[in-house]
């Protein structure tokens, strides 16, 4: 798990603060909150809670102080609904420092899951480059490390097996998207002592249902799911359609929380990580960790509705 | 890249719409009244190309270089760069034509800008004068309002389109030289408006084509 290492003595006047009167209010919060559902790390056995929070594209609001608020404000809607994972990538511009200064704002948060990966085609350069992350997110460490898109992982994944092996990371993992290199991705997965996976997986780009999530399952990897909305085209397109009868029977109460359901059914999928930065859409997007999940017949149903849309 | 075919614009689109035009928007903010500065350098450079003098080439290569190079400094490094982290390449594309500016237009006096009514003419004409005085009209046409206006000189792509009118404006043939960094440069926003769904991507990219084509005319109507 992530420690803060930022501490002021205001803060930790704050915290003590917080910490009493959190005490008093538990019982009315925990009847607030419906904690989400959670598949557990096969490596590890820690459960996550099955949505995260992913941060392609919508934390990268560079020094715009009223975005940075409004990304802070999407975390803690996030921690406050049971969720944990947050994604990131030297890749994603400024939203490495954006998340560092919402964990700030927030307290750094006790439950953060921190997931990021190291992008570069250099060997050497990985570890300057995760320490860079790591002090953009201002965590002690990580608790995951993936290698972005498969880049130069020959030279990476030793690097993060050393870190693990120090204590310096608590997992190691690779991550593709939209259907890239599934083969390579599959020889990895087959060879290499990984406890995470990262692909696309949603209702209409279901490719890694017919060798990844399995082998995934085989050789008990987790599965972060990315994409899961197509990058906002999938909710797009399905909003101009009612909600299909059956949603109610697995508690969706919209199209976002339709898809996600669908994903984190699956029972290789270990979490989703919707990328969002509107509050009203991560507390939707938690919603779908909670209430039921469809089952394989409903499965099936929803794959062939939803491909007539 | 093996797999480079399977990739679009919207996967390297790095920020939202909303995030992008903000930042013009902060942008405009902090170097006001500077906008109204830079309109009136393209104001003067519109009356420089009725000069007949000999130093109105100079001058005006040394107008658009300054501009390159202040739009370079204060937008591409000072605001661009913090949400895209490809723009210290792009620096690049602005530092080479500003050498080339300096050195081609400013220190060998070689470009010699004139109003030519023929089609090349009136076509850069037309293109720079939409630049200085159209092309913020499409934010408002977007409905984006005036605080997100992108205005000649203080942001990159009216600055670079306009300079792509000017060069079909030189006297003899096509500058492809100095047409490299505009059109690599317009070749990048285009993509990037794209994928951001903002209708001025058919503008900077039809604009880009159209001034290649020009130039290419250009050049065979040149001895």
């Amino acid at each position: 798990m992530s420690d803060g290492i930022r501490t002021s003595r205001r803060t930790l006047i704050g915290a003590v603060a917080a910490g009493a009167a959190a005490s008093l209010l538990r019982p009315l919060w925990a009847l607030e909150r419906t904690a989400p559902i959670t598949r557990p790390i096969p490596s590890s056995g820690e459960p996550l809670p099955v949505i995260g929070l992913g941060t392609w594209i919508t934390f990268n609001v560079g020094d715009d102080a009223e975005l940075r608020d409004e990304c802070a404000a999407v975390m803690g809607a996030f921690f406050r609904a049971g969720g944990r994972v947050i994604d990131s990538s030297p890749m994603y511009g400024s939203s490495q420092p954006v998340i560092g200064y919402g964990l700030d704002r927030l307290g750094h948060p006790a439950g953060l899951f921190s997931a990021d990966k190291v992008w570069t085609s250099s060997g050497p350069a990985g570890p300057d480059q995760i320490e860079e992350s790591r002090s953009h997110w201002g965590v002690r460490r990580f608790d995951l490390l993936q290698v972005h898109n498969l880049l130069a992982w020959e030279h990476h994944l030793p690097t993060l097996f050393a870190m693990k092996a120090e204590g310096r990371v608590r997992y190691v993992g690779i991550t593709t998207s939209e259907g890239r290199r599934h083969d390579e991705v599959e020889r990895i997965m087959a060879r290499q002592p990984l406890d995470f996976v990262q692909v696309t997986y949603n209702v209409l780009d279901r490719e890694v249902e017919d060798r990844i999530l399995p082998l995934a399952r085989d050789r008990g990897v987790a599965v972060l799911v990315n994409r899961p909305f197509r990058q906002g085209s999938l909710i797009r397109e399905m909003a101009r359609h009612p909600l299909p009868s059956w949603a109610a029977e697995i508690g969706a109460a919209n199209w976002a929380q339709v898809l996600l359901k669908f994903i984190v059914s699956h029972n290789a999928v270990t979490c989703a990580i919707p990328a969002t930065s509107q509050v009203a859409h991560v507390v939707e997007n938690m919603g779908a960790a909670t209430g039921s999940l469809p089952d394989a017949a409903l499965r099936r149903r929803m794959v062939s509705d939803l491909e007539r849309l | 890249m093996p797999e480079w075919w399977t990739y679009s614009p919207a996967d390297f689109l790095l920020f939202s719409p909303r995030t992008y035009y903000r930042l013009i928007e902060r942008h405009n903010d902090a170097v006001w009244p500077a906008q109204l500065v830079t309109l009136g350098l393209g104001v003067l450079i519109v009356g420089l190309l009725r000069e007949r003098a000999w130093w109105r080439g100079r001058v005006v290569s040394g107008i658009v270089a300054v501009l390159w190079a202040w739009v370079a400094w204060a937008f591409v490094r000072g605001r661009y760069a913090t949400i895209n982290w490809a723009a210290a390449y792009l620096m690049w594309l602005f530092a080479v034509e500003v050498a080339l500016l300096v050195w081609a237009g400013v220190i060998r006096g070689d470009l010699s800008f004139r109003w030519r009514a023929d089609a090349t003419g009136v076509f850069g004409g037309g293109l720079f004068l939409l630049c200085l005085a159209g092309y913020p009209m499409f934010a408002l046409l977007g409905g984006r309002g005036w605080a997100q206006v992108e205005v000649f000189g203080i942001a990159p792509d009216p600055t670079v389109m306009a300079t792509l009118g000017l060069l079909l404006l030189v006297e003899g043939g096509p500058r492809w030289g100095l047409q490299v960094a505009p059109v690599l440069w317009c070749l990048v926003a285009g993509a990037t408006l794209l994928a951001m769904g903002s209708p001025e991507a058919w503008i900077v990219l039809s604009a880009t084509l159209l001034s290649v084509v020009a130039a290419i005319a250009k050049g065979r109507r040149s001895p």
